[in-house]
């Protein structure tokens, strides 16, 4: 197996607090590895850490075998860390289409082009479409990004990421916001795409994690305090106390 | 920003909406005018309206300048006034090295404003907001004393021009350079609008809106926003190479922090981040300027609030009336929760 993405020795402070505590984890090539752990248990200060928005105080990130810690955000994307954010982050004022040229052309290059409309240029138009439907949203791909409704939103949110042809996507809880049937659609596509990308999932939706995960570490205070399949998490007594309480866990 | 009255687009549909089409009729009126000032000028002899459509001209050329990056970067340039000086500076220091051909000017002009450009935008772009705001600020200060220091060159109180660029035959004629001043706007408007849907354009936008997002799909800021404020800076270099040439007269008062704010008032009365925006702009703002000064010599008094009132009411400028009913983002909020 190839691990696509490692983490060593991980660690970020601030001040006297630790939200990131000598983590470790590996994700192999079409797994899924799930982060949980209760609100403030530092999932999205991970994430950050991995795509390079914080600077990590100690440990090594790790991608395709490649040491990429000293690496600055576009040049890790680039590499091959795709990622959506918690907070949707599209550029609402773009039409959906031109959001999903962003990491279209991210990929072929530099951008010092002036003349050529990027919306004309047939390979770049194409190339997003294919994103787009695989997310569907071709049907609204003329509209502002920013009129979309908060579920389609999240899936364009997943289009750009993919567009940058990641081998790894880092997904800071996709299912956020969303209602029962858009939750479920977004786990169907997730679970289509988990041959081609590994991914990092933090989510909060346990039944939509336990569907998709093939591991799952759970984080406490900054520390993975648990990591194992979705069966060992489910038995796992250290879980259940440290984290999932007396909640039922779905089956 | 991305109404199809704004950027290029491969969906441009052949129906266009009343507005759009307005904006059409607004624009071929506005060339139709321009274009008829030498016409009249010539035949009525009157120079006067030449001289000061010329000198509305070089500052609409200016604002359009600052609005690639004030509008299209979303950075806000105190300091652009500095290029205007440099442009202006340009005509007068290389006739004292011998250089009369307005071509060869032109090209050191190019060079010289562009290194500076790259070292200066270089260093303020490591900040944002207020911090860019006043290093900007700071940087055209600094070149504003050192013109001001320059003794050979007239000091603080500037000097006439013993040489206009030379252009062949057409060298020094008002008509000439009025109609190269229309043809260098019509240019720099064509090149905003292209510029706004390219792939450069695409990328410039989106990281004045959210640039954390840019970075996540791969691509480094920093080269385009610097490529942006170099572009905008030869812009408003080519305004002061032809204000020089048409007051044939330079002084440091060209790269006063006044003009900068000056410029930014044009772009965002006419339109931050449209493509005709900063022309309207110009053209108001000086108009403006020229009826209240034949009226009455407190025209500031009247001018100030005047601004204020409009920036008030047309939250997205003069232009913006015509370019887009509601932002997108309006919509946004109105559509999500």
């Amino acid at each position: 197996m190839t691990l696509l993405l490692s983490l060593r020795g991980l660690v970020k402070r601030y001040g006297a607090l630790v939200v990131t505590d000598a983590v470790d984890l590996d994700i192999a090539a079409g797994e899924i590895h799930a982060v949980i752990g209760p609100n403030g248990a530092g999932k999205t200060s991970l994430i950050n850490q991995i795509s390079g928005e914080t600077r990590s105080d100690s440990g090594r990130v790790l991608l395709n075998g490649e040491d990429v810690t000293d690496w600055p955000v576009h040049a890790r994307a680039r590499a091959g860390l795709g990622r959506s954010f918690q907070i949707t982050s599209i550029i609402p004022e773009f039409t959906v289409l031109e959001n999903v040229l962003l990491p279209v052309q991210a990929v072929r290059g530099h951008n010092f082009r002036f003349w050529r409309a990027a919306t004309a240029t047939a390979e770049l138009v194409d190339a997003a479409d294919r994103f787009l439907s695989l997310v569907g949203l071709l049907g609204v791909r003329e509209r502002s990004a920013g009129v979309l409704s908060y579920g389609q939103q999240r899936q364009l949110e997943l289009a750009m990421a993919l567009a940058l042809a990641p081998k790894v996507l880092l997904l800071d809880e996709p299912m956020a916001g969303l209602g029962p049937r858009e939750t479920h659609q977004m786990v169907e596509l997730l679970h289509g795409l988990r041959r081609d990308y590994a991914m990092l999932l933090v989510e909060h939706d346990m039944q939509a994690v336990f569907k998709l995960a093939d591991r799952l570490s759970v984080l406490v205070y900054g520390k993975v305090v648990f990591c194992g399949s979705a069966a060992e998490v489910r038995d796992s007594s250290i879980v259940r106390e440290a984290y999932l309480g007396d909640e039922e866990i779905p089956a | 920003m991305n109404t199809l009255a704004e950027t290029p687009s491969a969906s441009a549909t052949p129906r266009r909406t009343p507005r759009q089409l307005a904006a059409i009729g607004v624009i071929a009126l506005f060339s139709l005018f321009l274009m008829a000032i030498p016409v009249y000028s010539m035949n009525s002899g009157d120079a006067y309206v030449l001289t000061i459509a010329s000198r509305i001209l070089a500052y609409a050329l200016a604002a359009i300048g600052l609005n690639i990056v004030l509008g299209y970067g979303g950075m806000v340039s105190m300091g652009h006034a500095m290029y205007i000086g440099l442009g202006a500076y340009t005509v007068v220091l290389m006739h004292a090295v011998g250089v009369d051909s307005g071509w060869l000017q032109l090209l050191a002009m190019g060079l010289a404003v562009g290194v500076i450009a790259i070292v200066v935008g270089w260093i303020s772009l490591r900040t944002q907001g207020i911090a860019f705001i006043m290093i900007t600020l700071a940087f055209a200060q600094l070149f504003f004393f050192v013109f001001v220091s320059l003794k050979a060159y007239g000091g603080d109180e500037g000097m006439t021009l013993q040489q206009a660029s030379d252009f062949g035959a057409l060298t020094g004629n008002r008509t000439a350079l009025y109609c190269a001043l229309l043809a260098c706007v019509g240019a720099a408007l064509y090149g905003t609008y292209r510029m706004a849907g390219s792939r450069f354009g695409l990328v410039l936008r989106a990281t004045r809106i959210n640039e954390r997002r840019v970075k996540a799909v791969g691509i480094p800021t920093l080269p385009y926003r610097l490529a942006a404020y170099v572009i905008s800076a030869w812009v408003c270099a080519l305004a002061g190479f032809f204000l020089a040439n048409l007051t044939g007269f330079v002084s440091p008062a060209y790269l006063a922090w006044s003009v900068s704010g000056e410029l930014i008032v044009m772009v965002v009365l006419g339109g931050v981040g449209t493509v005709v925006g900063p022309l309207v702009g110009a053209l108001a703002l000086l108009l403006f300027e020229e009826a209240l000064k034949g009226w009455t010599e407190y025209w500031m008094m009247i001018l100030g609030p005047l601004i204020v009132l409009m920036v008030l009411v047309f939250r997205r400028g003069l232009w913006g009336l015509l370019s887009a009913p509601h932002s997108d983002s309006d919509n946004a909020a109105e559509e999500t929760p």
